[in-house]
């Protein structure tokens, strides 16, 4: 079938079986390919986009799903405000180890501080748990979604920094 | 990069490139120090000075996430005394030849590393002051450099590198071995904190992991693999699949794992990964599996059990007399302890991307050893190693498991059976857990005796594991320097071996993450025998500050004590505490000691804090990205332990389907707090990959023990 959907505010029209997740449209007929594979079950959330401003597993989100709607993803995420800051927020405290599940991890977080500008740890915890980072650098998406909102390093987020070196603010 | 040309042995020569020029450096000595194996003829490229006077610096190793693309360039630009913001980064192709060992494994960048790309950027610096006494007629020796400049204080004369890249590259390159390397108190990059090269990109969704891989024309191959491992392909139909418009067809190979001539694994190759993957259910195919269909979990569990009861085998230590001290030991401590296998469950499920053309391969491939796969990847298909060009991808994860090359035997055989078609084969999550090669699970009988004055006299282990011939299958060794056994008197490390038809492999800090469990939970069983707390115990065994010859490491007994020392000390450990365990080891050249408190709430486990000491020798080269390896590494084995990982099988399959059936840690599971200090010795550097992860195990199994009065000796740990 023939779909039209609007990706990072361009409206973009592509042939695909009615059943392909919009993951795979991403990635392979939109040449989009920050979304990422995981496993393609809901579980990891190394998938997600925004759906209409609502956080979705596009492995899970047939493309006929997403006919005539409004989808960010990772490329397209630093577009508006909130998603620039959580961006920029994982830049300055370095969260990454390998990377793979970040975009997952960031377009949850900006879901998060959207409809909860100001969580708390355990708000971060209960919202982000659908998301996997293999690598555990589950300290620093803390600390840096505490940053992204404006609210001050806890201690525990200053142990996710190294005391010798150079802080999170500086790394900015 | 990689636009170097081989001149001879001593040259040091300038290719031009856009508006730059590359310095590439004899590196024989780099090799010669680095593996005494390699070649000794060869040429080593790593820097490349750009006309704006930035300078690009090639980083060697495949990037698991463990920030080594960071690090080793860390090393070049401080010795050729670059400001940080003038260095670029790019990552190299694999090439062995040209820039020695390219390995992510065994914690062993940093140590193999250290001088060797040191030398590098000393090397590099020389030449460029020796260009500029030249150009000025002045002494080298009236030279210093800064910022990637180099300075005549008295006259005020300066030059940028840039300017010197030229005359620099017509230099006689020095004598790697000769070079003069900085006085570790002038540094100013080895020490600092770094970001991630890649996170700029990463936070943009940028391509960069081997999945992203996208080459003009590809198509995409999704696998079919014999459930039970080691069985072939009998016979296919593949009607119902060709008859789907888009498939291009269905190609046969053997992905390392059985006899040459055989089978293991269909791909299915099509227009998109999507279809190629859907199109998996109408492919009909026998297998030949009769002689691999008896193994279990089941079956290994009996096996093991009657094995452990018996005389062992082999042993791979001995010392004095085990039995007769036992039968004078005043107090005799036993128990049992298991394991079971485990999977890698990289985030990025396994890929990579060939393509055939005038009878040489290309792949595109997140490999952490593609050394290795380059030989392999060659026999499978027929050629010469020489005849592969190896693209080395940002990899999304490794923990092991790609340090063994299967998709790229894979992804080679299919290219190769479709000359000049790019084919990117991939794994799905299912794929990738029930065709890994895993941690193999083992089972020890521990015994300890105590003399009257409550030192530990014997020690004996009776571990049953896989193996065949009297050898253990990949990663399921034990060393004879398993702590205590160096220290104890009477010591008796037995093995008794069983057969699987399973790859096995190492996972993260391999032998280690098990052996850890097994010994330092044990231990906290003797400890509490002898009326000590484990911290204790480890003091007293440990004695006098010295070095103890291992296998493959020394051992130094004041090194160990130093990070047991300094951990009780920020825990505020005070002895035996509800709610609080300890554990200590070495592995991967690096001592680490921790903390675990936790807390149960609503029958469940809470992890609250874990504290961490290590030392890693004199530097940490990248503290930043230090904290996030301990922290990785302790998340990772608080997981091994707490949230169900356990690979299962039946009938010569694993059963594992999904993360449902393999749970990583959450991030609500994942303790508030890390807290990670190093404790400097004047050693050098090594790796942080690795060692962080196995103490934390028995370090969380011993504050349960504490905590509940009940002693787990099973992973993963069955706490409510
Ligand atoms: S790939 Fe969609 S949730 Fe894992
Ligand atoms: S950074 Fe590797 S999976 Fe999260």
């Amino acid at each position: 079938m023939s779909v039209s959907l609007t990706v990072n505010g361009r409206k973009r029209t592509v042939e695909a079986e009615a059943d392909k997740p919009l993951l795979w449209v991403l990635r392979e007929d939109l040449d989009m390919p920050g979304t990422k594979f995981g496993c393609g079950a809901g579980l990891c959330g190394a998938c997600t986009v925004h759906l209409d401003g609502e956080a979705v597993r596009s492995c899970q989100t047939p493309i006929a799903d997403a006919a005539g709607k409004q989808v960010t993803t990772i490329e397209g995420v630093a577009m508006n405000e909130l998603g620039k800051r959580v961006a920029d927020a994982w830049t300055a405290l370095d969260v990454p180890q390998c990377g793979y599940c970040q975009a997952g991890q960031i377009m949850s977080a900006t879901a998060l501080l959207k409809q909860n500008p100001k969580p708390t740890p355990d708000d971060i915890d209960g919202w982000m748990s659908g998301n996997i980072c293999r690598c555990a650098t589950y300290l620093r998406i803390r600390a840096a979604i505490r940053k992204a909102a404006g609210l001050p390093a806890e201690m525990a987020d200053a142990s996710a920094l190294p005391a010798i070196g150079v802080s999170g603010e500086q790394l900015a | 990069m990689t636009q170097t040309v081989a001149l001879s042995r001593r040259s040091f020569l300038v290719a031009s490139m856009a508006g730059g020029a590359v310095l590439t450096l004899d590196a024989s000595v780099v090799l010669a120090a680095a593996s005494a194996t390699a070649p000794a003829d060869v040429l080593n490229a790593f820097v490349r000075i750009n006309a704006d006077n930035t300078v690009t610096i090639g980083a060697k190793n495949p990037e698991i996430g463990q920030g080594v693309k960071v690090m080793l360039p860390m090393l070049i630009a401080e010795e050729m005394d670059l400001a940080w913001e003038q260095v670029r980064i790019e990552q190299t192709d694999a090439d062995e030849k040209l820039y020695g060992p390219q390995v992510a494994g065994g914690s062993s960048a940093t140590p193999r590393n250290w001088i060797p790309m040191r030398q590098v950027g000393a090397a590099a610096r020389e030449m460029l002051v020796m260009a500029a006494a030249k150009k000025w007629g002045v002494d080298p020796a009236t030279l210093s450099t800064a910022s990637g400049t180099v300075v005549q204080t008295s006259s005020g004369k300066t030059a940028t590198f840039a300017s010197l890249a030229k005359d620099a590259a017509a230099q006689t390159p020095p004598d790697l071995a000769k070079v003069t390397l900085k006085d570790p108190a002038a540094f100013k990059i080895i020490g600092t904190s770094k970001p991630g090269v890649d996170v700029p990109k990463i936070v943009k969704g940028e391509p960069l992991f081997g999945i992203d891989t996208r080459v003009p024309g590809m198509v995409h191959g999704a696998v079919v693999k014999c459930p039970a491992h080691g069985g072939t392909v009998a016979s296919f139909d593949d009607a119902g699949v060709k008859a789907i418009p888009g498939v291009l067809g269905v190609v046969a190979v053997n992905s390392g794992f059985v006899p040459e001539g055989k089978a293991d694994t269909l791909v299915i190759v099509a227009d998109s990964w999507w279809k190629a993957s859907k199109a998996r259910e109408k492919l009909a195919v026998k297998w030949d599996d009769t002689a691999v269909t008896s193994f279990s979990t089941a079956k290994y569990e009996i096996d093991a059990a009657k094995l452990i009861a018996g005389t062992p085998q082999t042993s791979v230590f001995k010392a004095g007399d085990p039995d007769a001290a036992l039968a004078k030991a005043a107090k005799v401590v036993t128990a049992d302890y298991e394991y079971p296998f485990l999977a890698h469950a990289s985030l990025e499920p396994q890929n990579c991307t060939g393509l055939f053309k005038d009878g040489k391969l290309e792949l595109w491939a997140p490999s952490q050893a593609p050394a290795g796969g380059r030989a392999e990847t060659a026999k499978f298909c027929g050629l010469t190693p020489d005849d592969l060009t190896i693209h080395l991808t940002r990899i999304g994860g490794g923990f092991g498991r790609r340090l063994l090359n299967d998709y790229m035997v894979i992804a080679g055989q299919v290219a190769k059976a479709m000359p000049g078609k790019p084919v990117k084969v991939l794994f799905d999550r299912t794929d990738d857990f029930r065709h890994d090669f895993y941690r193999p699970a083992g089972w020890h009988r521990l015994t300890a005796g105590l003399g009257a004055d409550g030192a530990l006299v014997a020690l004996k282990d009776h571990f049953a594991t896989f193996g065949a011939d009297g050898k253990p299958v990949r990663a399921a060794q034990m060393s004879p320097g398993e702590y205590p056994a160096p220290v104890v008197p009477n010591v008796d490390l037995g093995v008794s071996y069983m057969a699987t038809n399973l790859a096995t492999g190492w996972l993260r800090a391999p032998s280690s993450n098990a052996m850890a469990f097994v010994f330092q939970s044990f231990l906290d069983e003797v400890a509490e025998a002898a009326g000590l707390d484990l911290p204790e115990l480890m003091r007293r065994t440990l004695g006098e500050p010295r070095e103890i010859p291992g296998e493959r490491a020394k051992f130094h007994t004041g090194r160990a004590r130093g990070v047991i020392d300094a951990v009780c000390k920020t825990a505020g450990w005070k002895g035996r505490e509800k709610g609080r365990g300890f554990g200590f080891y070495f592995s991967h050249l690096g001592y680490f000691a921790e903390v675990v408190d936790i807390s149960m709430a609503d029958g469940a486990l809470k992890v609250d804090k874990v504290w961490v000491a290590g030392d890693i020798g004199a530097h940490v080269i990248n503290p930043l990205n230090a904290m996030n390896q301990a922290h990785g590494c302790v998340i990772e084995g608080l997981g091994q332990a707490m949230v169900g990982q356990k690979i299962v099988q039946e009938a010569g399959a694993i059963t594992a389907d999904n993360f449902g059936d393999f749970a990583l840690m959450r991030i609500d599971a994942a303790p508030r707090e890390i807290a990670v200090e190093f404790v400097k010795t004047d050693f050098p550097p090594t790796g942080l990959g690795e060692p962080a992860l196995p103490p934390v195990i028995p370090a969380l199994a011993n504050a349960i023990y504490s905590l509940t009065g009940k002693r787990h000796r099973r992973l993963p740990l069955e706490v409510v």
